[in-house]
């Protein structure tokens, strides 16, 4: 079977530049919104986008921030998130983003300039090879050398990134083939001949989950990023499983919000940094229900030790992530909601119940390992702890429905993780696998374009934030009044809360000596700047930074020497937590060797 | 038949698997790139194109690792785009496996008669003659040609060229 044997006989092509097929591809696509940064090689598609209405183009200051703000563009939608660049430099600043996309699932089309195809291969002046670069970091990509591929090539793109697991995919096109004339064709005519991704669930795999669920004794959902990605629709449907089951709930770092905060079955964030009843369950539970997550090492901790007693159950679009890093019991290769609806529909027709005894006695250990009370912390009146201004931008700010909040990469990032709380998806964007610092400020530009009205905040650290920070002039171009809210400890805080306990306090190259006064410097790119050096001045500096319809930074400063608890330490088990430092660093050699 | 050894030291074992693609540029790059990216190893690897028509190519790969990273090789493989069908002719235990080499053997007088008659045992066919050299062309199970070139090293070895395996399916039926 040729490939053009499944264009539709009756979709006519239309004769057009490769660099206005980009554009109509766009439209097409329902595409509204592009991040880009011009360049040489890409001058014929801003050509043609110059004349366009009904698609939105948002000037970064560097190509790294159009990714990370397509992707929280993306995080925040639902939508693919949209970046164009030049060549070279344009395509190489691309990476850091792909990289960070790919491992976090999300789905982005990102289109880059080429020299000219008789220049490839010569060392042309901004040429790099781009298709080459981005193979491992993104789920697909292509250089297209011929115009008459163009439009079957982006509309695949776009097929591809959005569907089965989601990703970033490269379409590398050619100065000259911009130019050429070729045949347009749309989008519906696309009918890929291997790329088939598996979204129906194994019916007898769900029969088997839901008897597993029946016979539970205590049993945990463990939840991840999957449910964001799937749609809305999946994180309903968790509501209703738990809602027939009362089975608890914990979450990834990427899972946050599918399942409200707010409900008695939610445990709080699991892993690294989660809660003690969240860890104590996972490891104690006799049923492990894995959905949308991938058991990351952030979340297992030592795999030999983790949940070393249950049965488990993983539901995953992707094949490849069961059976990766632990072994289970039934495996359900699936679109989230699709898995969870025939779940919901087999529990109910086959009238299954929950072992209620069972489950009560595995409740009220669940609130035995609640009174530890693990995110408490030592308060100050003189210091703002960390913690503490979290809580205030939480409590100063839940009443909105409409409150999106990014992170960058660090402490700050794991407090904001435990102590503001999710009731929706979707409002959440973190950059989880890569662990990129300054993802957060770009990524609050992409959220913003998508919310115009909605209330954005970068909660940040001093330290990611300065990676991005020329960002800040994307968001007074364009008028949007993200709050970058600063927590500033002077440290790369986790790096230097691990050479604390790991490093025998050597802060070795992990304080930032020269600091920018970040208040002028809001000034100077047009925003406005706040600072607050007392508990007591926080609550007001919060209120005036809301009230402020402008690009906000906001320069809190915190205790410095504060470290973000509870954790488990390197190489140890959910069960081996440290909730504060008087319980010492007891980390093996082996658990050093670990990042 | 198969030759090829599956056990390897401790739970390391040795699978032969095929992936047919779409011909596609960079196709190679992709599959070669996900065991080096992910750390998996390629004891050899064939690859050619089989079906003009359909611009299909045949990836034939011998690797090995612990059941567990097999498994992962598989899903890995069967994730890239362009894939049709992922093989794996060591658990399926049905399929056919080949590899012809090159074998390049210098020497005079009781060395060059003893190659000669090894080759001849071996069914391994002179290609190339001169009055010091012989090339021979063998083919076999990857084992058959490790036993052929150890026999030649003492009788004069130069150089050795080996296609990697290449496998299909015994009976009627495709992969």
């Amino acid at each position: 079977m040729d490939k053009d044997d499944t264009l539709t006989a009756t979709q006519a092509a239309e004769t057009m530049t490769g660099a206005q097929m980009v554009i109509r591809a766009l439209k097409d696509q329902g595409v509204t919104h592009i991040f880009g940064y011009p360049g040489g090689a890409v001058l014929p598609i801003y050509d043609a986008l110059f004349k366009v209405e009904g698609i939105e183009h948002v000037l970064v200051r560097h190509e790294q921030g159009a990714v990370h703000a397509a992707e929280g563009y993306a995080r925040s939608t639902g939508k693919p998130g949209v970046v164009l660049v030049t060549s070279g430099p344009g395509a190489t600043n691309a990476v850091t983003g792909l990289t960070d996309a790919l491992m976090d699932s999300i789905p982005l089309i990102v289109l880059t300039g080429q020299v000219p195809t008789h220049l490839i291969g010569t060392d042309a002046f901004q040429e790099c090879d781009t298709v080459g670069i981005t193979r491992p970091c993104t789920k697909h990509n292509w250089l297209v050398k011929d115009v008459n591929e163009l439009s079957r090539v982006l509309h695949e793109a776009f097929e591809i990134a959005t569907t089965g697991r989601p990703g970033p995919v490269v379409v590398d096109i050619p100065k000259d083939v911009q130019f050429q004339n070729g045949a347009y064709h749309g989008p519906q005519a696309i009918h890929h001949r291997t790329y088939k991704p598996k979204t129906d669930p194994d019916l007898s795999a769900i029969v088997k989950a839901v008897e597993m669920m029946a016979a539970a004794k205590k049993p945990i959902f463990y939840t991840g990023g999957g449910l964001i990605n799937s749609g809305p629709e999946a994180s309903k449907l968790l509501r209703e499983l738990v809602d027939l089951t009362g089975f608890p709930v914990t979450s990834t770092l990427m899972g946050l919000g599918a399942f409200p905060a707010a409900r008695p079955e939610w445990l709080g964030m699991l892993g690294m940094h989660g809660t003690w009843e969240a860890n104590h369950a996972m490891h104690d539970c006799d049923l492990l229900i894995c959905l949308g997550a991938r058991f990351d090492d952030r979340v297992t901790g030592k795999v030999s030790a983790f949940s070393p007693g249950s049965k488990k159950i993983h539901l995953d679009i992707d094949a490849s992530q069961i059976n990766k890093i632990v072994r289970v019991d039934v495996p359900i290769v699936a679109d989230a909601a699709k898995a969870l609806r025939e779940m919901i529909r087999f529990w109910k027709t086959q009238k299954h119940a929950v072992q209620a005894d069972a489950l009560k006695g595995w409740w009220k250990q669940i609130d035995q390992w609640r009174t530890k009370k693990s995110l408490d912390y030592r308060n100050s009146d003189s210091i703002i702890k960390p913690q503490f201004a979290i809580d205030r931008l939480y409590e100063l700010t839940k009443h909105r429905q409409d409150v999106f909040i990014t992170t960058e990469v660090g402490q700050h990032q794991m407090w904001a993780a435990q102590r503001f709380h999710f009731q929706e998806p979707n409002r959440w964007m973190t950059s989880g696998g890569l662990g990129t610092m300054g993802y957060g400020l770009p990524a609050a530009v992409g959220v913003q374009m998508a919310h115009p009205g909605a209330l954005v905040i970068d909660i940040a650290g001093e330290a990611s934030v300065q990676m991005t920070m020329q960002e800040m002039s994307t968001a007074v171009q364009y008028n949007l009044p993200i709050k970058i809210f600063i927590l500033n400890n002077e440290y790369m805080g986790m790096v230097r809360q691990w050479q604390e306990i790991l490093h025998g306090g050597r802060y070795s190259h992990s304080y930032s000596e020269a600091l920018p006064d970040f208040v002028k410097m809001a000034e100077a790119f047009g925003c406005v700047g706040l600072r607050a050096e007392k508990p007591s001045e926080l609550d007001g500096k919060i209120q005036e930074m809301l009230a402020v319809d402008k690009p906000v930074l906001f320069d809190v400063r915190v205790d410095p020497a504060e470290n973000c608890y509870p954790m488990i330490p390197s190489g140890a088990a959910h069960n081996e937590m440290l909730l504060s430092p008087d319980d010492g660093g007891q980390i093996s050699d082996a658990g050093k060797m670990l990042v | 038949m198969h030759d090829t050894k599956v056990k390897l030291a401790g739970d390391i074992e040795r699978h032969t698997l095929t992936v047919l693609v779409d011909n596609e540029a960079g196709v190679l790059a992709r599959v070669v790139g996900l065991f080096s990216g992910r750390g998996y190893n390629i004891e050899s690897l064939t690859v050619a194109e089989v079906d003009a028509m359909a611009r299909t190519s045949r990836i034939t790969i011998v690797t090995s690792g612990t059941p567990a990273v097999i498994e992962q090789i598989e899903t890995q493989l069967r994730r890239l785009v362009p894939t049709h069908k992922v093989t794996n002719w060591t658990s399926a235990k049905a399929g056919i496996e080949r590899e012809m080499a090159l074998v390049k053997v210098a020497g005079t007088g009781e060395k060059r008669v003893e190659a000669l008659r090894m080759a001849d045992a071996f069914r391994a066919r002179p290609v190339d003659t001169t009055q010091a050299s012989f090339v021979f062309e063998i083919t076999g199970a990857p084992s058959k040609i490790d036993s052929f070139v150890d026999l030649m090293r003492p009788l004069g070895l130069v150089e050795i060229s080996r296609t990697g395996v290449a496998a299909i399916s015994r009976g009627p039926d495709a992969m």
